[in-house]
C-alpha cells in the first residue's frame, strides 16, 4: 500500500463522526429521561488514555458547536496538565468554539473530580468524567447483578456497607465518590468529587451529565432533580472538614475564602498551608479583595 | 511560591513530547531512522501483535505507530486503534471460509495424517533458543544473501496453497456437534455497539480476536493450569493469507479486494453429556487474530470453550465468566486505566485523608474515655 496516498487526513468538526456523536446524544436524551440510569453506549477509541476523560470528552464532543464557550478543569484548576490537554484537543478539533476559564463565562464545563464553587446556572451544561460509573461496583463486581440490583432500587447491601461503617469506625469512610440517590430512584456514582459537591447536585439548574468512556456508560442528573447522599436518618451527611485544632474554619492562604474546598500542601518552609480548589473562584476573590483594597 | 504545583501544564506537555522525540533520535550522527517497510518484515511479530490488538488490519499503519511508540506494543495498539475509530464503517464482508487461506503453516496436535499433511512453516517452536551471536555485527551483504539463498533453493514441486480443514474431517464422523442452524444474521460489531451481558457468542470473539495478549495468556492459562477445565487438543492450528471477498459495489459480485494474515487455532476438549439425551460429542473452541500470534490464538480458543461452558452451566473459574474474561483483556482499556493512575488525585485524597483524620481522631477519643 502507498503510504503517501494516506497524508493526515482533516478530522471532523469534533473529531468523532457524525454517527458517533448522534449515538451518543441519543444516549444523552435517554439519561436525561432516567436521571440516574446508567445508559450503555459503544465509546469509541479517542487519542488520549482510558481513564484520562474520554467519557466525559465524548460527552462534550458531542455537544459542542460553533459559538460555544468552554471550560476544562482537572482538580478544580484549568491549568493542570490533562486539563490542558483536553483543552487543546478541543481547540484543535472544533475551530471556532472560545474557551475560558471563568465559571461565568463558560456554556459548557468539562471537569475531573470537582464542580466549581459558583452555582451554575440553566444555561449550562457540566461534563463530569467517569472512572466506576456504578456505585454499587463496592459490593458486587459483577455487572449483570448490579443491573437487577439497580432495576429493583436495592441498595440494601450498600447500607449494609455504610453500617459496618460506623459500627467498625464511628463515620462512613467513604470520601469520595459518594453514592448518591436520583430522582428517589436510582443511585449513581457522582464520579470522584468530594463529598464538598454532592449537595451542589441536589437541585441544581444546570444539567449534569456523566461520562464513563472506558466502562461505556452515560447518565445524567437532570436540572431541578432530588439528588440525596445515602444516609441514615440519625447519621447526616457530612462534608470535607476544613477546621483547623481550635474549630475555626481554615481559610484560603491566596484569597483569604473561609467557604470553599481547600486544597492541602506543604510551603517552601514545611508549613502546611491551604488554598482553594477551585483556581477561578480563587482568582474572583483575590481580584474582589484588591478592588476592596484601591476602593 | 506557586498557586499549584502543576501551573504551567501546558509547556510541561510540550517539553515531555519533545524529549521523548529526542529519545528516539539519541543515537546522533551517522545512525539512521527506521524505514516502515523495515520495521514490517524485519519485526513481523510485533506488527502481527499490533494489528490484531489494535483492530484494524494495517500493517504499514501498525509499524509507524510502532516507530512513533519506541515499540510500547500497548501504545503502538492504542495509537492504531484510535485512527480506526475515526474511520467509517463502509460494508460488511460475507461470512469468508478459512479452508480457503493460502498458508504458510498448519499443524495438528490431534493427529499424525491430516488430509494435506502436516506443515510446519516458520515456527521457532523446535528451534534451540540460544543466542546467535553471529547476527550482533550482520553484514547487510549475508543479510541479502539469505533471502536471495532461500529462494534459489525452493523446489521445483509446490505444495499446494490451501489444505482442507481438520475440523471437518472430525466433523464427518460424527466426533463434533453439526454446525448450529441457528447464528446470528448480523454480526454483534464491538466497536458499535457496548456489550451488555449476556453477549452473544460473536460478541465474545470479537472482544477476544482484539485483546491483548498477555492478558488472553494469563487468564487462559489459569483455566489449562487447574482453574478451569479444558483440556484441549490443538485440532489445527494455522497460519496465512485469507482473501478478503467483498461485494462489488455495481454488480454486488464478490470479488477479492486483498488478503490479510490471519492466525486460527481450534481447539477439541473432552465430550460433555449432550443436552437433550442425544450422543455426547466433543466440544470445540474457536481462535482467530490478525497478524501470525500463535499464542494469542490458543488463548483465545481455549478461553472461548471455557465462556461457552460458562454461558451454559454458569462460571465455576474466573476464566469462564463472560464479564470476568471480556472486560479484562481489552489492552486499550486496560493501559489506559493504569496509566491514568499518574494523574493528579488532589482532591480525592484531600478528602481520603479526611477520613482518615477523622477516624483517627473518634478512635483515639474512644481510648483516652
Amino acid at each position: 500500500m502507498n503510504m503517501t496516498s494516506h497524508t493526515p487526513t482533516a478530522y471532523n468538526f469534533g473529531f468523532l463522526d457524525e454517527y458517533a456523536k448522534k449515538e451518543v446524544r441519543r444516549a444523552i436524551l435517554k439519561a436525561v429521561s432516567i436521571p440516574g440510569y446508567q445508559v450503555p453506549y459503544a465509546s469509541r477509541e479517542m487519542p488520549m488514555g482510558r481513564g484520562f476523560g474520554t467519557g466525559g470528552l465524548q460527552l462534550t464532543l458531542s455537544l459542542i458547536g460553533p459559538g460555544e464557550v468552554l471550560k476544562v478543569i482537572d482538580q478544580g484548576s484549568d491549568d493542570s496538565v490533562n486539563a490542558v490537554n483536553l483543552r487543546q484537543f478541543i481547540e484543535m478539533t472544533c475551530p471556532g468554539v472560545s474557551t475560558t476559564t471563568r465559571t461565568a463565562e463558560a456554556t459548557l464545563i468539562q471537569s475531573r473530580h470537582r464542580i466549581p464553587e459558583r452555582p451554575l446556572t440553566g444555561d449550562q451544561i457540566i461534563v463530569l468524567q467517569v472512572p466506576y460509573p456504578d456505585a454499587l461496583v463496592v459490593v458486587e463486581p459483577s455487572e449483570d447483578k448490579r443491573k437487577i440490583m439497580h432495576g429493583e432500587a436495592d441498595y440494601s447491601r450498600l447500607l449494609v456497607k455504610l453500617y459496618e461503617d460506623i459500627v467498625q469506625f464511628d463515620e462512613i469512610t467513604i470520601s469520595h465518590r459518594y453514592p448518591t440517590r436520583i430522582n428517589g430512584h436510582y443511585v449513581i456514582d457522582p464520579s470522584p468529587i468530594p463529598r464538598w459537591d454532592v449537595p451542589k447536585l441536589h437541585h441544581s439548574r444546570s444539567l449534569a451529565l456523566f461520562g464513563a468512556g472506558r466502562e461505556k456508560k452515560i447518565y445524567a442528573v437532570p436540572p431541578h432533580t432530588d439528588a440525596e447522599p445515602l444516609v441514615f436518618t440519625d447519621v447526616p451527611f457530612r462534608v470535607e472538614d476544613f477546621r483547623d485544632g481550635e474549630g475555626r474554619r481554615r481559610a484560603c492562604e491566596r484569597c483569604g475564602c473561609a467557604d470553599s474546598f481547600l486544597d492541602e500542601f506543604v510551603d517552601g518552609s514545611g508549613e502546611k498551608v491551604y488554598q482553594c480548589s477551585d483556581s477561578d473562584w480563587c482568582d474572583e476573590h483575590l481580584a474582589e479583595a484588591n478592588q476592596g483594597v484601591t476602593a | 511560591m506557586g498557586y499549584v504545583a502543576i501551573k504551567g501544564g501546558g509547556r510541561a506537555i510540550a517539553g515531555a513530547a519533545e524529549v521523548t522525540e529526542f529519545l528516539r533520535a539519541e543515537q546522533g550522527e551517522g545512525s539512521e531512522p527506521l524505514e516502515i517497510a523495515t520495521i514490517v518484515h524485519q519485526l513481523r511479530h510485533l506488527v502481527s501483535r499490533v494489528v490484531s490488538e489494535g483492530g484494524v488490519y494495517h500493517p504499514e499503519f501498525a509499524a509507524l505507530s510502532i516507530k512513533q511508540s519506541l515499540g510500547d506494543t500497548l501504545e503502538a495498539a492504542f495509537a492504531l486503534r484510535a485512527w480506526r475509530s475515526t474511520q467509517p464503517r463502509l460494508l460488511e464482508t460475507p461470512l469468508l471460509d478459512t479452508a480457503n487461506m493460502r498458508l504458510i503453516r498448519r499443524i495438528s496436535s490431534a493427529f499424525k495424517d491430516i488430509p494435506g499433511g502436516q506443515m510446519l512453516g516458520p515456527t521457532p517452536d523446535y528451534a534451540l533458543r540460544l543466542l546467535r551471536m553471529e547476527l550482533i555485527d550482520e553484514s547487510p551483504e549475508s543479510f541479502r544473501a539469505v533471502a536471495r539463498r532461500w529462494l534459489a533453493e525452493l523446489p521445483e514441486e509446490r505444495l499446494p496453497d490451501s489444505f482442507p480443514k481438520v475440523l471437518d474431517a472430525l466433523r464427518e464422523e460424527g466426533l463434533l456437534p453439526p454446525v448450529s442452524e441457528h447464528r446470528a444474521s448480523v454480526a454483534f460489531d464491538i466497536t458499535r455497539e457496548p456489550l451488555v451481558f449476556p453477549v452473544p457468542r460473536c460478541a465474545a470473539l470479537s472482544t477476544m480476536a482484539r485483546g491483548e495478549t498477555g492478558s488472553l495468556l494469563g487468564i487462559a492459562y489459569s483455566n489449562m493450569r487447574g482453574y478451569g477445565d479444558v483440556h484441549p487438543t490443538v485440532a489445527e492450528l494455522r497460519v496465512g493469507y485469507l482473501p478478503v471477498l467483498l461485494p462489488h459495489p455495481v454488480t454486488g459480485e464478490l470479488i477479492e479486494a486483498g488478503e490479510v494474515l490471519l492466525t486460527e487455532c481450534e481447539v477439541v476438549a473432552m465430550y460433555d453429556a449432550a443436552e437433550g439425551g442425544g450422543k455426547p460429542v466433543f466440544t470445540v473452541g474457536y481462535g482467530a487474530c490478525f497478524g501470525h500470534n500463535e499464542v494469542k490464538a490458543i488463548s483465545m480458543a481455549i478461553l472461548d470453550r471455557a465462556l461457552q461452558k460458562g454461558m451454559r452451566d454458569g462460571p465455576d473459574n474466573p476464566s469462564e465468566d463472560p464479564e470476568f474474561v471480556l472486560l479484562h483483556v481489552d489492552g486499550v482499556d486496560s493501559m489506559g486505566f493504569a496509566t491514568h493512575y499518574k494523574m493528579p488525585h488532589y482532591v480525592t485524597f484531600q478528602s481520603d485523608m479526611d477520613r482518615l483524620r477523622t477516624t483517627q481522631r473518634k478512635s483515639r477519643a474512644k481510648e483516652s474515655a
